[in-house]
């Protein structure tokens, strides 16, 4: 069992985020944790997708340089989770480019793309509820993937302090012989960051990370996502703006597919037209 | 953090025994019948045991089933690939051994004819006269037919390459779920079609009849028929070990994962149409092997085979035994098949015993079958969703937790075993045991 407390018990209201947990916001945009982020690692360019008519995304640009930490928000329907599907392959933008690294994505399957490093957390927790947390860590250590090695593959010494290196780096070494489908939703949503993890990407695309968990879940979040961004890219999604404001990094506020705002997270809730765009004016 | 052990400790605990216990223990049961059945018939010692010989035909028949219906779990059960036609890599794989087999019948009648060419002309005569082919020169496929190795080849590599062909083409359009069942099915209904025409050159729908020899000895022989009651049972054991090799494997991990969400599998990096395809082309070739041993049992080979509800049966086989359970495929099959015998053979004729029998010999039991195989499919589905080898896992889970776990439990709170995270738990413990009883 976790040492956690089942967290289905936790019914008190969320409490008021403490102020002094936060680093002073800069007010400049000239950052260190700018200045020291390094070189572009995924550039989109002007990339548009349409479904039936209506632009999900619309003519976006957008970059994240190499361990860079970066939240997107934004109301229903600006295309966050479209950028996503974009960048990982699922969906086929109608122009525009996207370059990781040196690698044009657009022309590489999913598994391909996943394969040049970049991972992918869904919103909705997706773990194989059927198998062990061991099992679902270690189908996504970064080994061959070919059916063939798949067939031969014995499980190496190293690659067992690797699972478990992740599963205590996401709190679940305990339950690591339980089925996954026993675990709490907060639970699920952290195996699939452990699975990211394990894959070894050099970009991690989280999609609403702290859906469904609990404050305390919630502080262990940010705090693994924060201790990933130190040698990986992170991109986050997340409705929740506390916690975007507890990872203190840039965020970008998208807005009917396009870039509305960017900077640090006192800058951008202080634009006028985020305000606008949040209250429905 | 963990010691060097103790992460030797969390492998060898990552690999479950209980599927190699349960393997086991069907190997053990096999194994028993295989012994069982030949000594009962007599068969090595020129037969006429209280067994009768059409029993060992018939048991040979019910284990290339359960070889199939295994074949069909590979697939179905750990790859989520409902698949409605491979009652055709069945017939395929009878087919080709079958080719080798009438030839060798028909060659074994014409020995007064001594020319090698002459001798070949009568052969092709004998078998394709029955639809007026005699004088067409050999269809191409049957260049090598009296050679037995290369009909044996043939047996896994058509079914395999036709799984290869159509799994590629469906597999990479990403064709799921009841459509690629319905593909499926139409592709044994081309086949069925194809076989059925006398042009195609496998003697149309008479099929291949009268498989009477095998490698030489006389299907009428009862050591012949136990030889191939043996050979049946070793296959199946093959299979069984083959899957169990596969599905324990990381291979087997990913079909799971392909099953269970194949977005997600894609998206760790897997590319999901190559494994689903090599899993479906073993699939087929284990299909392809039950055909082969099928046919000189069942003596003939037929289009019938290619009949969409014969594969919509086995399906329900391994849906009535239990699904992602390679014994409750076997189950499955075993069952469904000693049903379909006892009604369709005439087993039933009364109920009770002496005076107080009531006569059952006048009822149409034959024509109850197909209503009893579909009523079996609606009670699976609706309550036994894990079939029956699921109930009895429920069943002794239960007993489990009443009976024994209680006791356990009691026996470890007087002991000195201290709550130590390295020992399994008891959720471990109740699967091993009831996957290994």
């Amino acid at each position: 069992m976790s040492k956690y407390p089942p967290m289905v018990l936790n019914m008190a209201p969320l409490p008021k985020p403490e102020p002094e947990n936060f680093e002073p916001t800069a007010t400049s945009s000239f950052d260190s944790r700018v200045l020291n982020s390094g070189s572009s690692l995924l550039m989109m360019q002007s990339v548009t997708v349409s479904f039936d008519g209506f632009k999900a995304l619309n003519d976006l640009s957008f970059s994240i340089a190499e361990g860079e930490l970066r939240a997107i928000i934004g109301p229903n329907g600006a295309g966050k989770t479209t950028f996503m599907d974009v960048v990982t392959g699922k969906t086929r933008p109608d122009q525009g480019r996207v370059v990781f690294g040196s690698t044009d994505v657009l022309r590489k399957s999913e598994a391909e793309i996943a394969r040049l490093g970049i991972g992918r957390k869904f919103q909705r927790p997706t773990v194989f509820e059927h198998q062990t947390v061991f099992e679902n860590l270690m189908m996504a250590l970064a080994n061959r993937r070919d059916p063939v090695s798949g067939i031969f593959y014995s499980l190496k010494q190293s690659d067992r302090r690797r699972v478990y290196d992740v599963a205590e780096q996401i709190h679940l070494s305990e339950v690591l012989q339980s089925d996954a489908g026993i675990l709490s939703h907060g639970q699920k949503q952290w195996l699939e960051i452990g699975m990211l993890l394990a894959q070894e990407p050099k970009l991690l695309l989280v999609d609403e990370p702290a859906a469904g968990m609990t404050p305390a879940e919630r502080e262990r979040t940010v705090k693994i996502l924060r201790d990933v961004s130190k040698t990986r890219s992170v991109v986050v999604i997340e409705h929740d703006m506390e916690f975007v404001r507890n990872l203190d990094c840039r965020v970008t506020v998208l807005h009917e597919g396009s870039v509305l705002a960017e900077g640090f997270i006192d800058h951008v809730v202080n634009n006028e037209e985020v305000i606008d765009v949040y209250l429905g004016r | 953090m963990m010691n060097s052990t103790q992460y030797a400790d969390l492998g060898r605990r990552y690999r479950r025994a209980s599927p190699l216990i349960s393997m086991l223990v069907v190997f053990a049961l096999l194994a028993a019948f295989m012994v069982y059945v030949p000594w009962a018939n007599g068969s090595f010692s020129g037969g006429g045991g209280p067994l009768q010989d059409t029993m060992v035909q018939l048991f040979g028949k019910i284990l290339c089933f359960a070889l199939l219906a295994v074949a069909m779990d590979l697939v179905w059960g750990y790859c989520g690939i409902l698949s409605l036609g491979h009652g055709a890599f069945f017939a395929l794989g009878g087919y080709a051994i079958g080719m080798n087999l009438i030839y060798a019948t028909a060659d074994e009648k014409l020995t007064q004819i001594t020319d090698p060419i002459a001798r070949d002309e009568a052969v092709k005569q004998s078998i394709f006269s029955v639809v007026g082919q005699g004088e067409d020169p050999w269809p191409w496929f049957w260049l090598l037919a009296d050679q037995f190795w290369f009909q044996a080849l043939m047996v896994l590599i058509v079914p395999g390459l036709l799984a290869f062909g159509f799994g590629w083409l469906a597999f990479r359009s990403r064709v799921t779920g009841v459509y690629l069942s319905i593909m499926t099915q139409a592709l044994t209904l081309v086949l069925g079609y194809l076989f059925i025409m006398n042009e195609f050159g496998l003697r149309g729908n008479n099929g291949l009849s009268g498989l009477q020899n095998v490698l030489g000895a006389s299907m009428t022989e009862p050591s012949t028929k136990a030889l191939l009651f043996l050979a049946s049972g070793v296959a199946l054991m093959i299979g069984y070990a083959l899957t169990l090799f596969l599905t324990q494997s990381k291979f087997g991990n990913v079909l799971r994962g392909i099953r269970d969400d194949e977005d997600r599998v894609r998206f760790l990096g897997y590319q999901v149409e190559g494994y689903k395809v090599l899993a479906f082309v073993i699939s087929a070739m284990m299909a392809g092997v039950a055909g082969a041993l099928f046919a000189p049992q069942a003596g003939i080979i037929n289009p019938d085979s290619f009949g969409p509800l014969k594969s919509i049966e086995i399906a329900v086989w391994v849906a009535l035994g239990g699904r992602g359970m390679i014994y409750g495929a076997i189950v499955g099959a075993v069952t469904a098949n000693l049903l379909r015998s006892a009604l369709t053979g005439g087993w039933i004729n009364s109920v009770g015993f002496g005076a107080a029998s009531i006569d059952l010999s006048g009822v149409p039991w034959p024509e109850f079958w197909p209503i009893v195989l579909g009523l079996m499919f609606v009670i699976v589905t609706l309550f036994l969703p894990r079939g029956i080898m699921g109930l009895w896992h429920d069943l002794v889970g239960l007993l489990w937790n009443a009976l024994v776990k209680p006791r356990l439990v009691a026996d470890a709170g007087r002991g000195e075993a201290a709550t130590d995270p390295s020992q399994p738990s008891s959720r471990t413990i109740n699967r091993e045991v009831v996957a290994s009883a």
